[in-house]
């Protein structure tokens, strides 16, 4: 329990303890900042002894009453998926912050501050069992990374920073909407409850018309985030503008929280409906695997360059996820956590050129190998990492991925994959431009040939990550061994749903017209009422369908 | 015995390590060459021991699965890093260490003073763990981690010379030649990935020996599925072992240091293909159509690539075609079932043709890094022991008896033709012809006639032991590994055994019955008149080569001028690169950067998101100028409501 407490709250009260410090004194709050996230990380690593990773139940659970009328509480808690992302961020944190001692020269403790504050908001986004603290969580994360981008960002940091916060901020209102209905929904005649634990029991039960507007404004709010074709957009801009460590922060996590999202609401809350766009999403992210590899491999900006490529990883996370089979989604899970350390680590790379040179274009680098020999070495487990090389980590999660959308019974064709393959060629093809472009060739651009090798300081931020690309490549059931069990609840339960639906599709043809609700009296609370009512009677007059529930959960328990 | 082949890929990942981390440290070449060479050469003894430990068994015990620990477990998918020890799998692994260890020792003269030796001998030995893992592994997942880490390898070593410059189409660079070697090779491991796939959905298994005997049980008359899936992992292998389509990156590959073209781009990683073929050889064997187009892909590449190498004027390059047109002999012997002959032939060749690259190392060594064979020349008195050793290897590839290249490209035609059909055989028989007379012709231009390049600046010299013992070694062993697999023909007779085919048996009892292949019993006279045919065409060959390029040295010149299109075409390859750049890679890039990024990511999607910022600014604009402040137009306003309420509520 104090550890998940701490981990939360660690990064809050480092923000507090640097506001009270004076801004004269750099190096104390730099270090202040760094005492705070490594202890953050170290505290982190204590929730790993505790957890029992064969108990699907949320750990470290933890309650108090927040809004008590509207049954809104701090509901914190922890289960496989949620710990290795906060693992993720608690050990990605620490090294921005020692990117940031370079990249970072002015205004140092609003910096800090926002960092902090920045780890504290996605943190919580991973624990929160609350809709509104999710929501809230959510939000928080918006305005440390606005003024990253905005103060410490590039030539046009302002026009990025308001694109990457509306962006957000218009798939996140519809998703406060859809909160608030289902918590009307689920609070039944108590009036609303926000108790992510009651929803997950409830939400499946609401009629799949309904369902898929509630699961489509969630999911326009995390497609954003991930981001999903076509709403990617803001996500090049936001990169080459931001800083170093901004760019690493919104690859390595921001962007999980998108991916995290759809699984913990979209799949968990509205199965039926997931299953009904599942086609529509998995299209999109193949789209996104190819359109984003395509678009990386004609940039001459580096940064660029790495940040299509993210929409090309990403795709392959979304990919997985809506396969719905456990090993799509534990193939999602750990290609999160590879994505956010192999294009973090490129990030880093780009930024350690960046701060030598200024200068991101690719024609103006070539043969820094012979200058830079370390970094050379770290870039390629970094590059080879992320196109996927069999024996670092990308190779695992994104051939898990796939073979669970091979498999998927819902997406139910080989097309998506034959296609997201491609993508695995183009990866090549792109990384290897870059690769080849920066390190290789003869060094010509006199402006590099005396350039320093990495510093110290640089790898202490490279070496500890490539420690991971290794592991994870050869022995991921360290880290997949963590979300087995709740990605198999997850996709049995998919699965139970699956079948009562083709069965009811059997029975009669479907009288729910998809999407096309009479009216939008739907959104009205007391209609939600009735609806709810109503639907609690038919319930229980033949109380077939809490009965199947309950046979489909024990039939995963056999399992 | 057999658990300790996990030592085997250990000890040069250890050597990888060592020489790549403290590399820089050590900086005495002779230790670092050692680290290098002395892992291999253990893991060689190690696997001789394994070798007649197996050996020593009967033959249906030859098979262990050594389990080290899970790899990617998840769902019901459970892969293990394991090997599987059994005769197919030893046979690579012995010449991949063995010829691997003759490599090494070779590189730490050739690579003398070299300012990347030490990271020279870490890839190398990088290499060698990878190919172990590929030829080691029991299942199919970790095969690829192998198929794909050599391949990493290949490109680094294609770019090692880095700041080099390497002429090819649209290459500048040596590492221009690396990247396309290893995206080629991607378009490969695509079909590979799918195809792991589809095994995995139809068996639940990856693991070879269970997706063998569940394809035979489940699919005994074959299936559409398992067709495909065969298909896409021969586009897997066209790809590792540059077949028809894919063999464009080989060539290219050149562009690396000479012993890597020998180990990795002629004797070891090139021959992945007809591994994987052959561990696979049932699944293949269930699907017809599959074998046929392994057969006609094979062949059609032996004789494409022969006919190009015609013409080439680049040591290398002419060996590199070669290369190609001897991976696809194999694969038509797999096409038509012969795998014994394939694999007979993959080790033959890697004898002959490392040494044939090894002895085209020492030339360029000697001619200070020349490699047009115009320029050379009259070398024969300068390096006798490279020449005498690289006219073994001549003889040897082009089918003279009874040379190791007689016996198995042999067997290759004579399978050709009994189990394929005549017209294999025949394409088959023309280009051994024709690989006669490329070597011969290389084998003159370099070392026969008159010197053409420049004494006062051209010192040729013999190389050092550290090579020439290397070119020994495998000269013997191009002499005399032909006896490994004694035709019956003769065998019968004299009650001499096919060894390796008794040897790699108990691997392919599956496919000899699915396929019909028994063992042969009786002597076919045919096949002592097919012999003769094809040792006298390879006699032709030689003969039109001495004559072309010793006797009458006018005619090679003259038939290029009056042949003038057909010339051009050979030089130039057939223009498949130009091909491949026009109809895929330039669309690609075009439409990448017009269709997708200006138009559809910059113009579509970001035109309409900042279109509705900007029209909501505008609406904010209109709706501003309401809000003048002046308290009379705001009455005015409030009366003009007030009406139109009125006028609302009383007339409609």
């Amino acid at each position: 329990m104090a550890a998940l407490i701490l981990t939360l709250f660690l990064p809050l009260l480092g923000a507090g303890i640097i506001l009270f410090m004076n801004k004269t004194q750099r190096k104390g709050i730099q270090y202040t900042a760094l005492g705070f996230a490594l202890a953050t990380f170290v505290v982190s690593l204590f929730l790993l002894f505790g957890f029992d990773p064969a108990n699907a139940d949320f750990q470290y659970y933890i309650h108090t009453t927040w809004i008590a009328s509207l049954d809104i509480g701090f509901r914190i808690g922890i289960d496989g998926m949620s710990l290795l992302l906060v693992l993720l961020t608690t050990f990605i944190t620490p090294i921005t912050i020692l990117s940031s001692f370079q990249a970072i020269k002015d205004r140092d403790k609003l910096y800090y501050m926002m960092l902090l504050l920045l780890e504290f908001g996605m943190i919580g986004v991973f624990v929160a069992l609350d809709t509104i603290l999710f929501y809230v969580f959510w939000e928080i994360i918006l305005i440390p990374m606005y003024f990253i981008i905005g103060i410490w960002g590039g030539p046009r940091r302002i026009y990025a920073a308001i694109k990457f916060f509306l962006y957000t901020f218009i798939g996140s209102l519809l998703m406060l909407v859809a909160i608030i209905w289902i918590g009307i929904w689920g609070g039944g005649d108590a009036g609303f409850t926000a108790d992510y634990l009651t929803l997950r029991e409830i939400a499946p039960t609401v009629p799949l018309a309904i369902q898929q507007w509630l699961f489509l404004a969630f999911a326009l709010s995390f497609a954003i985030k991930v981001p999903l074709f076509p709403f990617h957009t803001w996500l090049p801009d936001a990169h080459v503008e931001a800083p170093t460590p901004g760019s690493v922060i919104l690859a390595g996590i921001l962007l999980k929280l998108g991916t995290y999202g759809l699984i913990r609401y979209n799949l968990e809350l509205f199965p039926q409906a997931s299953i009904f766009f599942a086609p529509l999403l998995s299209t999109l992210a193949v789209i996104g695997i190819i359109y984003g590899a395509l678009v990386a491999m004609v940039q001459s900006d580096v940064k660029k360059l790495v940040a299509y490529s993210s929409v090309s990883h990403l795709g392959f996370i979304v990919l997985g996820i809506f396969s719905m089979t456990t090993e799509g989604l534990q193939g999602a899970v750990i290609q999160m956590i590879n994505h956010g350390l192999s294009t973090g680590m490129l990030f880093l790379c780009v930024g350690i050129l960046y701060e030598r040179r200024h200068t991101r274009e690719l024609a103006e680098y070539g043969g820094i190998v012979t200058v830079m020999p370390k970094f050379a070495v770290l870039l390629g487990f970094a590059v080879f990492a992320s196109a996927g090389l069999p024996g670092l980590n990308g190779f695992v999660g994104e051939f898990l991925t796939m073979l669970g959308a091979y498999q998927s019974p819902i997406l139910g064709t080989w097309t998506y994959v034959a296609f997201a393959a491609l993508g695995v060629i183009l990866a090549a093809a792109y990384l290897l431009r870059m690769y080849n472009g920066v390190i290789f060739g003869p060094n010509l651009n006199p402006k590099n040939h005396a350039l320093p090798d990495l510093t110290k300081l640089e790898l202490w931020q490279l070496v500890p990550v490539t420690i991971f690309l290794v592991w994870i490549g050869i022995y991921p059931s360290t880290f997949l061994q963590l979300s087995e069990t709740n990605m198999r609840l997850v996709s049995s339960k998919i699965e139970a749903a699956h079948r009562q639906m083709s069965q009811e599709h059997r029975v009669s043809s479907t009288s729910q017209m998809p999407l096309s609700p009479a009216s939008l009296s739907f959104l009205l609370p007391q209609e939600i009422k009735n609806m709810h009512r109503q639907q609690q009677r038919e319930l229980t007059e033949d109380g077939n369908g809490a009965a199947q529930q309950q046979m489909s959960d024990e039939e995963w328990m056999q399992e | 015995m057999s658990e300790l082949i996990f030592l085997v890929p250990l000890l040069p990942l250890v050597g990888a390590i060592i020489n790549g981390f403290f590399g820089t440290f050590i900086k005495n070449e002779k230790i670092i060459g050692w680290i290098g060479s002395l892992t291999v050469g253990i893991a060689f003894l190690l696997v001789c021991l394994i070798f007649f430990d197996q050996l020593s068994l009967p033959p249906e015990s030859r098979s262990v699965t050594v389990t080290l620990f899970p790899w990617i477990v998840a769902g019901k998918f459970d892969i293990s890093i394991a090997y599987l020890v059994d005769p197919l799998s030893l046979t690579f692994a012995l010449f991949v260490t063995g010829v691997g260890f003759l490599i090494h020792v070779y590189s730490i003269g050739y690579m003398h003073g070299d300012r990347g030796f030490f990271r020279f001998f870490a890839y190398l030995n990088l290499f060698i763990f990878m190919m172990l893992n590929l030829v080691l592994a029991d299942n199919l997942l970790l095969t690829f981690l192998g198929w794909e880490g050599v391949g990493l390898c290949s490109y680094l070593l294609i770019g090692f010379w880095y700041d080099q410059k390497f002429s090819g189409t649209r290459i500048e660079w040596t590492v221009d030649a690396a990247q396309k070697a290893f995206i080629v090779n991607r378009i490969g491991d695509f079909g590979m990935v799918l195809a792991m796939f589809i095994l995995f959905a139809l068996f639940g298994t990856l693991r070879y020996l269970d997706v063998n005997a569940a394809a035979v049980t489940q699919f005994p008359d074959g299936s559409l599925a398992l067709s495909i899936a065969a298909l896409l992992i021969f586009l897997g292998c066209t790809g590792k072992s540059a077949q028809i389509p894919l063999y464009v990156w080989l060539p290219d590959a050149m562009a690396g240091p000479t012993p890597v073209s020998a180990l990795i781009h002629a004797a070891t990683m090139v021959t992945s293909g007809i591994f994987l073929v052959a561990r696979l050889s049932p699944l293949f064997a269930l699907s017809p159509a599959a074998m046929g187009v392994v057969a006609v892909i094979g062949i059609a590449t032996a004789f494409i690539a022969a006919t190009i190498g015609l013409v080439q004027n680049d040591i290398k390059k002419v060996l590199a075609y070669s290369t190609v047109s001897q991976l696809g002999y194999m694969f038509a012997a797999l096409g038509v079932g012969a795998v014994t002959a394939a694999v007979f032939h993959v080790v033959t060749h890697a004898f002959f043709k490392a040494l044939l690259f090894l002895g085209a190392g020492s030339v360029i060594h000697a001619m200070h890094e020349e490699q047009d064979i115009q320029k050379m020349g009259g070398l024969k008195k300068y390096m006798p022991t490279t020449y005498w050793t690289f006219v073994v290897a001549a003889l040897a590839i082009s089918g003279i008896p009874p040379l190791s290249g007689f016996f198995s490209k042999d067997e290759i035609l004579w399978n050709l033709f009994i189990n394929g059909s005549t017209l294999l055989w025949l394409v088959g028989a023309i280009t051994a012809l024709l690989t006669a007379f490329y070597m011969f012709r290389l084998v003159h231009l370099t070392f026969h006639g008159t010197p053409r390049f420049d004494p006062e600046k051209v010192h040729p010299h013999e190389s050092p032991p550290t090579m020439t013992i290397p070119l020994i070694v495998l000269a013997i062993l191009s002499i005399v590994g032909g006896f490994l697999g004694i035709p019956h023909a003769f065998g019968h007779a004299l009650h001499i055994p096919h060894f390796l085919e008794q040897w790699l048996h108990p691997v392919l009892v599956e496919t000899h019955k699915i396929l019909g292949i028994e063992p042969a019993t009786e002597i076919h006279p045919i096949e002592f008149v097919l012999m003769g045919i094809s040792v006298v065409l390879a006699l032709i060959g030689i003969a039109v080569a001495t004559w072309f390029y010793i006797t009458n040295q006018q005619i090679p010149q003259r038939l290029a001028e009056r042949f003038r299109g057909l010339y051009q075409l050979l030089w130039n390859k057939y223009y498949v690169d130009e091909l491949y750049y026009t109809l895929i890679v330039d669309p690609l890039w075009y439409g990448s950067t017009t269709l997708l990024w200006k138009i559809t990511d910059v113009g579509i999607i970001d035109g309409t998101v900042n279109g509705i910022a900007r029209l909501i600014g505008h609406f904010g604009n209109l709706f501003r100028k309401i809000q003048t402040g002046i308290a009379q137009s705001y009455a005015v306003m409030m009366v003009a409501g007030i009406v139109l309420i009125l006028i609302w509520m009383l007339f409609l």
